[in-house]
């Protein structure tokens, strides 16, 4: 066996003022040519242990012990000079975030161009033309006019791919590729991975890829490293890993995605709690002084049934009006044509007191969902001050009991930031219940949140849904988390419904090309047969 | 680390200033306006720590009362402009539509001038007198907490927790008084202190320039001004004045600072 | 394309602005308690002559027709006749501009030759002994007043060391040499005092670009620490520093007078200082016209310039 590519031995990463461990004692190699994936939740230490490859530690932090081997050099023992050349065409990195990683004053040509005037003798002319074919290989429609263009004229997917050719310009050893599609919708995700693992394919390059996803990891990757809070849980085979994991946090993790589960069959029950005809909603163009842009039609002619104790899952890329759609059913924004009935009554535009007290809204961020002045039980408890004749007793004890419900008791005194992301989600689906509302949209309730967290989050939001009996539209563009939780599905793409069925049909007999497109990119751990797929461009 | 220590520094030097102008208020070493010509021009010595001016009045007392007097106007003046200012804000930010965009057309014409213009301006029609002085730079600093306080407001309107409370069936009075207004309070406070500073010096100006507070009554501005003609003889009479506009604005700077600080918890982390 | 359309917005935004400084402008002389052309020309002043000064300021139509008046005037450069001297007001004007121009325009030029780099190199170091010295030097110097840095400096380099001269002022055009010598301490104060916010303002800005992942990206392309700094952080720091640079330009221009008071020159800020005090309004109307067509003038410059450093304006 020839030595590895990349040879970390027992690494040890602190913060320097107060000597707590960030990374603690961790080893891992990666062979030439091999795709390892490096599998942790936020705090896992994943993200720093990467950086650490190419001597990028951000401010605060130091290394404090082990050894970094990179082609068979210890990178401790380099010169400053020698260090930077490797950075690029020996290791080379793609970011999280497409729109910060490029830098917005200079054009796309000049920072593809940058890394072969750094690295390479080759003449301008040269290094233009090799941008250009990159630009090609990727996929770029017009190299030539984007070679002279800005950043802020693309896309996040377009960006990730001017990304990664600058990167693979280089022909790197090693590619570290953090987290490098989670900020981008399925379909792109799935196009630039395709690609990324192409290019890779084709120059040899091993890849590093740093993810929460276990789907990627198993459509994507060889070898699994699975961290967390700075140790090494588990590392092997990408197979053994998701089939036979030997570990209880690893373990966790495989429980923690989404399966499909039996659901009860519901009957429809007559009429349904709400009904949505025709429902249209345009935004305005930015107004100017002396005229008005025309608008953009977000939702555009929807139909909607929603059956009382039901979840009805909208899925749909980026922009595809799924968002716009639940805050227009819940009228909170306004609507230039349509009707939406809500028990058998007309909700008028500017929704009436009953559907406002029966109807609630779970969001995305639940770092902004909670008033960071209020504390945990006033934020509980004020839905509670429109519901007549309820004695402040009683108000106490049914937030006391709402917040027992979520898992939060005790917790009436604490201030939101004193509350870890998934905590702060418990209270907003407490504030969101406790008033026993008969229909509550879920704007991506748990896409901000980790996997473990994600899981939780997920059944509190089933048990109470039981308990309760509202029905729910769960917004979502994560197939995965839809296949748990819905009854029926409507997938939705530029403001129309393409397609909607219950949950079984449209995950196995799925009719439209764009579901289909959907369900393929979706990546979905199948554990009859985790072998590594590893699609070619 | 560093953090404490600006707050420590300003916290003293402007607590030091409020409690000078307190004491002002009540007493002082000597009459600020008595005249002694048997003692003009006297170096800092035991009887009169300061020294004397041209006219043998004592300094210190001069300073102490000049004290009293800008925190006076200065507490007046960010008080006016920060409650006309945050109303007009509060009313644009919430308002929006037509009305917001004339204000704020309005706003902005105001902005694009050079402040201490625009109180000279003012100045010229009230006349140079406390409440002149008052007025004058009030209105001069009303845009930018209009504008301060507008951002802030449609910022805090954009969050999750404002459409939150409209689900739950508040209304948009209920939901701007219990949510957006306690929220938009931090960002206030951090400008009135900057501004404090800011008036302070502008008043220090006019003063210097022989358009603010009247002499005899002494501000720290017509101190330095008068100190001038006997810069080289009696050099005692420029050094205090200035030290104490400059320690003042240090305590407020520092104060600001670890104000922002505390609000942007990035900029001392690493 | 884009560009056009950004420069046509920005110059349509400078019209409200100007329109509301000559309203104001005008609106200040007949705001003044009591008849400004009695107060003018003082309590014994023969009724003839007030009765024809008034006429010859139009004060005998109605207000809206006056305005009108005044504003076809004002548009055409002309900005009536000072009371004391009787001379046309805006070359004098134009005169005493280029003395406060150079100072302001030199002073600020050296303070941002200074100060951007000063504040990149703290942001660099941040927290460590080079940006804790940088920080303490700039709010240091953003505290002192800049009257009271002239005297002291002129206390110490004109009456002690005896290096400069203390009072007067030389044109250019009679004797550079002795003309750079007045200028020098007035240029120097104001120059030390923008340092201090100009090298605050680009460290903060330069804190927020460090933090960006296109900085990390730069770095692992193997580009040098240097080459980090002066290709990715640089252009994009400096923008808002630049947006600072306008304003300090025109506040700079508000309170000169201060400065010129203190060095005693003969500029635009003396100028309006001395008009307020011998109640020659139309002096005054044109100084705060002027430097307000200034003020706008420099911010429109600055803010076309801007897309330069970041091209994301252009396209908003």
């Amino acid at each position: 066996m020839t030595t590895p590519l990349l040879t970390v031995e027992n690494l040890r990463i602190e913060a320097a003022r107060t000597g707590e461990a960030v990374v603690d004692d961790i080893s891992f190699d990666i062979a030439r040519g091999e795709f390892l994936a490096i599998v942790g939740e936020s705090g896992s230490g994943k993200t720093v242990a990467a950086r650490t490859v190419l001597g990028l530690l951000p401010p605060g932090l130091r290394q404090s012990g082990g050894r970094i081997a990179l082609d068979g050099e210890d990178l401790a023992k380099l010169s400053p000079r020698r260090l930077r050349a490797l950075r690029g065409p020996v290791v080379g990195m793609v970011f999280q975030e497409p729109m910060v990683s490029l830098n917005p004053a200079i054009s796309v040509g000049a920072q593809m161009a940058e890394g072969l005037g750094l690295h390479t003798p080759l003449p301008k002319k040269e290094i233009k033309q090799r941008c250009l074919d990159m630009l090609e290989r990727v996929q770029i429609r017009d190299p030539a006019r984007t070679f002279d263009a800005y950043p802020h004229e693309f896309s996040g997917g377009m960006r990730q791919r001017i990304m990664l050719a600058s990167v693979m310009l280089l022909r790197p050893k090693l590619l570290i590729a953090d987290e490098p599609t989670t900020a981008l919708d399925t379909l792109t995700q799935r196009e630039v991975l395709d690609l990324m693992v192409g290019l890779a394919t084709d120059h040899g390059t091993s890849v590093m890829l740093i993810t929460h996803n276990l789907g990627l990891v198993a459509r994507y990757t060889q070898r699994a490293v699975v961290m967390q809070k700075g140790k090494v849980v588990e590392a092997g085979t990408t197979e053994q890993i998701l089939t036979a994991p030997r570990e209880a946090y690893t373990r966790q993790l495989i429980d923690a995605l989404p399966r499909r589960e039996t659901n009860m069959a519901r009957r429809p029950t007559g009429e349904p709690l709400m009904s949505v005809r025709g429902l249209k909603v345009e935004f305005a163009g930015r107004p100017q002084f002396f005229r008005q842009r025309s608008g953009i039609r977000a939702v555009d002619g929807i139909d909607l049934d929603i059956d009382a104790g039901e979840t009805v899952a909208v899925v749909g890329g980026s922009g595809s009006g799924k968002t716009t759609l639940g805050r227009a059913m819940l009228r909170l924004i306004p609507s230039v044509a349509g009707q939406i009935r809500f028990r058998g009554r007309e909700v008028p535009a500017a929704a009436d007191r009953d559907f406002r007290l029966s109807s609630q809204l779970v969001f995305q961020d639940p770092y902004s969902s909670l008033d960071p002045r209020m504390r945990v039980g006033e934020i509980v408890a004020e839905p509670l001050r429109h519901v007549a004749d309820l004695a402040p007793r009683e108000r106490i004890q049914r937030v006391e009991k709402m917040l027992d419900e979520v898992g939060l008791a005790n917790f009436a005194k604490r201030w939101p930031h004193e509350l870890s992301g998934g905590q702060r989600q418990r209270i907003a689906i407490a504030r969101a219940i406790v008033r026993g509302p008969l229909f509550v949209v879920a704007d991506e309730p748990v896409s901000a949140l980790d996997m473990t967290i994600q899981a939780q989050v997920l059944k509190l939001l089933e048990r109470l849904q039981a308990q309760y009996g509202f029905a729910c539209l769960f917004i979502s563009h994560d197939l995965a988390a839809v296949e748990q939780v819905a009854d029926r599905v409507v997938v939705m793409q530029a403001g129309r419904i393409v397609e909607q069925g219950s949950r079984d049909d449209i995950f196995d007999r799925p009719q439209h090309d764009y579901t289909k497109a959907l369900l393929a990119a979706t990546p979905l751990v199948d554990f009859a047969n985790p072998r590594v797929t590893h699609v070619p461009a | 680390m560093k953090m404490r220590a600006n707050t420590a520094i300003g916290g003293l030097l402007i607590g030091v200033l409020f409690a000078t102008a307190a004491t002002a208020a009540f007493w002082t070493p000597f009459d600020p306006l008595k005249v002694n010509l048997r003692a003009r021009l006297q170096p800092p010595s035991a009887l009169y720590w300061l020294g004397t001016d041209e006219f043998g009045r004592d300094m210190l007392s001069r300073i102490m009362a000049g004290a009293a007097t800008s925190v006076l106007v200065s507490v007046l003046t960010v008080t006016f402009a920060v409650m006309i200012g945050a109303v007009i804000g509060v009313l644009t930010g919430y308002l929006r539509g037509w009305t917001d965009r004339v204000i704020m057309a309005a706003n902005d014409a105001l902005l694009a001038f050079p402040g201490i213009l625009l109180a000279l301006a003012v100045m010229i029609v009230t006349g140079a007198n406390k409440f002149g002085i008052v007025l004058a730079l009030g209105i001069a600093y009303i845009p930018s907490v209009v504008r301060v306080v507008r951002g802030t407001v449609l910022s805090i309107r954009e969050k999750e927790y404002i459409e939150a409370s409209r689900v739950i069936g508040n209304s948009e009075l209920y939901s701007m008084a219990r949510h957006v207004l306690p929220n938009s309070l931090a960002p206030v406070a951090v400008l009135a202190t900057s501004m404090f500073g800011w008036v302070l010096l502008a008043e220090s100006a006019l003063s210097f320039l022989g358009l603010g507070v009247p002499p005899p009554a002494p501000t720290w501005g017509n101190l330095l001004a008068a100190s001038r003609p006997y810069m080289e003889s009696a050099a005692w009479l420029s050094i205090a004045p200035g030290l104490c506009i400059a320690l003042t604005l240090l305590g407020i700077n520092l104060l600001g600072d670890s104000l922002r600080d505390r609000l942007d918890p990035r900029m001392v982390q690493g | 394309m884009l560009m056009l359309g950004y420069l046509v917005r920005r110059l349509a935004m400078t019209i409200p602005t100007l329109l509301l400084v000559a309203i104001a402008v005008f609106a200040l002389v007949r705001l003044i308690p009591g008849d400004p052309v009695q107060v003018m020309l003082g309590d014994s002043a023969d009724p003839a002559q007030v009765d024809a000064l008034r006429r010859q300021m139009g004060l005998d139509q109605s207000i809206p027709v006056q305005f009108g008046y005044w504003l076809a005037k004002v548009a055409v450069g002309d900005f009536g006749h000072s009371i004391t001297n009787g001379l046309a007001v805006l070359p004098l004007i134009l005169e005493r501009f280029q003395v406060s121009a150079i100072i302001v325009l030199v002073a600020v030029t050296i303070a941002a030759c200074v100060a951007v780099p000063a504040g990149l190199i703290a942001a660099w170091r941040q927290n460590k002994a080079a940006d804790l010295a940088i920080t303490a030097g700039a709010t240091l110097l953003l505290s002192i007043p800049s009257f009271w840095l002239g005297l002291l400096l002129l206390l110490l380099f004109g009456l002690k060391l005896k290096w400069l001269p203390v009072i007067g002022y030389v044109p250019f055009s009679e004797n550079f040499g002795q003309a750079i010598t007045f200028i020098i301490l007035p240029i120097a104060t104001l120059a030390m005092i923008e340092i201090g916010a100009l090298t605050r303002m680009s460290r903060a800005s330069s804190i927020e670009v460090l933090r960006l992942e296109y900085v990390t990206h730069a770095r692992a392309k193997g580009a040098p620490e240097w080459r980090v700094l002066a290709r990715h952080v640089l252009p994009n720091a400096f923008a808002p520093t630049w947006t600072l640079i306008g304003l300090v330009l025109g506040h700079l221009l508000g309170g000169i007078a201060v400065i010129e008071t203190v060095f005693t020159l003969p500029g635009l800020g003396r100028l309006l200082v001395d008009s307020i005090f011998a109640r020659d309004y139309p002096v005054v109307q044109g100084c705060l016209l002027f430097t307000a067509v200034i003020y706008v003038v420099v911010n429109l410059v600055v803010d076309l310039c801007y897309p330069l450093f970041d091209p994301r304006v252009a396209a908003e």
